[in-house]
């Protein structure tokens, strides 16, 4: 039986969030949050481990009190158990700070064989936190996978993608993985699911929870190494805008586009 | 931080693309003279692989670095990012760089990471501009949420590391006359994490993220044959076929061919986008390219917004009539 930690973060649904062009901010009363797209791969490939060679599947979470209705759906999903990670001085973390929070909870945890992640999240769109989480466990990771391709008590195997060749990579356990949204295709949850899930309990894990695992100056905003100094609303290059409506007229046009790019 | 003006150390993490240089460790190093230029300091680059030789070193001071500590050892041979982050931890101990810039490719948002957190230190990822401010301190430019603003961040740690962007930097013109320090490293083996490749590479057939023109087709389309139509267009120009992600989702084109948010980012000459809406997904791919094309047959799509040229109409009549007139230009019987 394999222990799988699963890290999922709550996000805003980007396709709906609203954005206030004037101030650069980002409205999350706007849209509905909901688990980061490709933790949803993530889990999915936990649930396929799970159902494959048994195992018990933790989904992981820092973020506010909400965050809860994440985990919950996970539990929907799948998971066995989910908790997050919630304190005020976990709060403002950059990836370092957040990664160094997991990684407490996932000392605290104790045994893991695979800790799966997503790609990035898309609201902080860096992709960095699963490495860092690795690196402060010492554990090996394996990034952009597409596919695993067999997993098996010990070990792992699976494809990893790079922009211009995929490997087959196999590692022993412990080790993360970050998965890109080619992995699967991730299950909805079931109404018997979803009733279960709403009677489950989701861990709530403060500071003092973590400590002996998490030194306090390495967590939150007092342990973020980057700020964020300004936002600024991206200046759109200046396009030609020409549309035409004439298909003649708009072909004529790219005619001479061709011409002037040397393309014919 | 706010020592302003004193001696900076930036140290350039060299990706190797088979034999060659990855394109965007030229333009890392570019910048990294742009910067020591204006504040002082040196270009230091590092170069790991295991058949690497001084020539490639060479080739980094020809494009601006002042030194190059090059690993040439079989432990580079399989692909296990911790043999990488290991000797790039050790070798940033030892030399203590201010800056550390890798490009933000796979090989760099792997690596970064893992070296970010074994030196307790912030790193920012896929930056689009780097500048120095009026006290000195590096201002690491990046998009957030899906492209629509720019987040200016600094860290306050040591070495600053960021991962940088493919063709937003400006490599330096080669100079043959060049000449630097090349110094030779020993690698050593990671503790811990053993991770095997198993059998040989699998190539792509294709590379969009550096192709000079692209006819991309979204769900407008209709149908996977639309494809063929805008091959036959994208051939004719000398480019490849791009695609937003519902053909890929339906399984009409393969992932290599996705354009976005979650496929490739590209950054060609001309973009074609035919029966593509202009998604913020779709947008934060390709909105960076030098000129921009759409067809579609809604005048409302929020792709004309960002388009040069567009042509409101069916990409079914479009298409094939500018194919027709392209071939009589050249002299080519349909
Ligand atoms: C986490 C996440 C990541 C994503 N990543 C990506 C990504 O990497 N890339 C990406 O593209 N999307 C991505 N998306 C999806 C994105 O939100 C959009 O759903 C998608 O881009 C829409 O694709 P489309 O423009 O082809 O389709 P649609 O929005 O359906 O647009 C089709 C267009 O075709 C036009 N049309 C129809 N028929 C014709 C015709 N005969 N002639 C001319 N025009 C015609 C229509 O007017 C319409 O404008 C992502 C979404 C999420 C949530
Ligand atoms: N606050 C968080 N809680 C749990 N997992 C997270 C958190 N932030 C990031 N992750 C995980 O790390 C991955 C990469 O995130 P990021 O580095 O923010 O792009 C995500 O897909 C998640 O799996």
């Amino acid at each position: 039986m394999l222990n799988i930690i699963v890290l999922v973060k709550q996000v805003p649904d980007i396709e709906k969030v609203r954005f206030d062009m004037e101030t650069g901010r980002i409205d999350r009363s706007s849209a509905p949050a909901e688990i980061n797209p490709f933790d949803l791969n993530a889990l999915e490939a936990a649930l396929q481990i799970k159902e494959k060679l048994g195992g018990f599947i933790t989904a992981l979470s820092m973020g506010p009190m909400q965050a809860v209705n994440s985990l919950r759906d996970a539990m929907a999903r799948g998971a066995d158990d989910a908790i997050l990670l919630e304190d005020r001085r976990f709060a403002g973390a950059d990836t370092l700070a957040t990664s160094h929070t997991l990684a407490a909870a996932i000392r605290k945890i104790g045994s893991y064989d695979i800790i799966l992640c997503g790609e990035k999240t898309v609201d902080g769109d860096t992709g960095q936190v699963g490495a860092e989480v690795a690196e402060l466990l010492e554990i090996p990771h394996i990034y952009y996978v597409s596919r695993i391709v067999n997993v098996s008590e010990k070990s792992i195997t699976v494809v990893s993608e790079t922009e211009d060749a995929s490997y087959v990579l196999e590692s022993d356990f412990p080790v993360l993985v970050s998965v890109t949204r080619d992995v699967n295709k991730p299950r909805l949850p079931t109404l018997k699911s979803k009733m279960k899930a709403m009677k489950s309990q989701v861990k709530i894990w403060h500071a003092e929870d973590l400590s002996g695992f998490l030194e306090p100056d390495k967590t939150g905003y007092a342990g973020s190494p980057t700020s964020v100094q300004k936002v600024v609303v991206q200046g759109e290059k200046t396009r030609q805008g020409r549309v035409y409506r004439q298909v003649e007229e708009g072909l004529a046009e790219l005619i001479r586009l061709f011409e002037s790019k040397g393309l014919i | 931080m706010g020592d302003g003006g004193s001696f900076r150390k930036i140290l350039v993490v060299a990706e190797l693309k088979g034999d060659a240089i990855h394109p965007v460790t030229l333009e890392l190093l570019g910048k990294g003279r742009e910067i020591v230029e204006h504040i002082g300091g040196e270009v230091c680059s590092v170069v790991f692989g295991c058949n690497v030789n001084k020539t490639k070193a060479s080739e980094l001071i020809e494009y601006g670095a002042d030194k190059v500590f090059l690993f040439n050892d079989p432990v580079f041979s399989g692909l296990n990012t911790m043999v990488y982050a290991h000797n790039l931890v050790k070798l940033c101990k030892e030399e203590k760089p201010d800056i550390v810039l890798l490009g933000a490719t796979c090989f760099g948002r792997s690596l970064g990471p893992r070296v970010a957190a074994a030196l307790k230190t912030g790193l920012t990822a896929d930056c689009i501009d780097l500048r120095m401010d009026e006290k000195g301190e590096l201002i690491q430019i990046r998009p957030a949420f899906v492209g629509n603003i720019l987040a200016h961040i600094k860290t306050r740690t040591k070495p600053v590391m960021s991962t940088v962007r493919y063709k937003v930097m400006r490599a330096r013109d080669r100079d043959k006359g060049r000449s630097g320090l090349i110094v030779e490293k020993n690698a050593e083996a990671p503790p811990y994490g053993s991770i095997r490749l198993v059998g040989g590479a699998i190539p792509k057939k294709l590379n969009i993220a550096d192709a000079e023109i692209i006819v991309s087709g979204g769900r407008g389309l209709g149908s996977p044959e639309g494809f063929r139509l805008l091959e036959e267009l994208a051939s004719l120009l000398g480019g490849v076929v791009g695609s937003s992600r519902p053909p890929v989702d339906d399984g009409w084109i393969r992932k290599e061919h996705q354009v976005g948010y979650s496929g490739s980012i590209v950054k060609p000459r001309l973009y074609f986008a035919c029966g593509i809406s202009g998604s913020p997904q779709h947008l934060f791919g390709m909105k960076d390219a030098e000129t921009i094309v759409a067809i579609n047959s809604d005048p409302s799509a929020p792709i004309f917004r960002v388009a040069d040229y567009g042509i409101v109409g069916d990409l079914y009549q479009v298409i094939p009539l500018l194919i027709k007139e392209i071939k009589a230009r050249r002299g080519i019987k349909c």
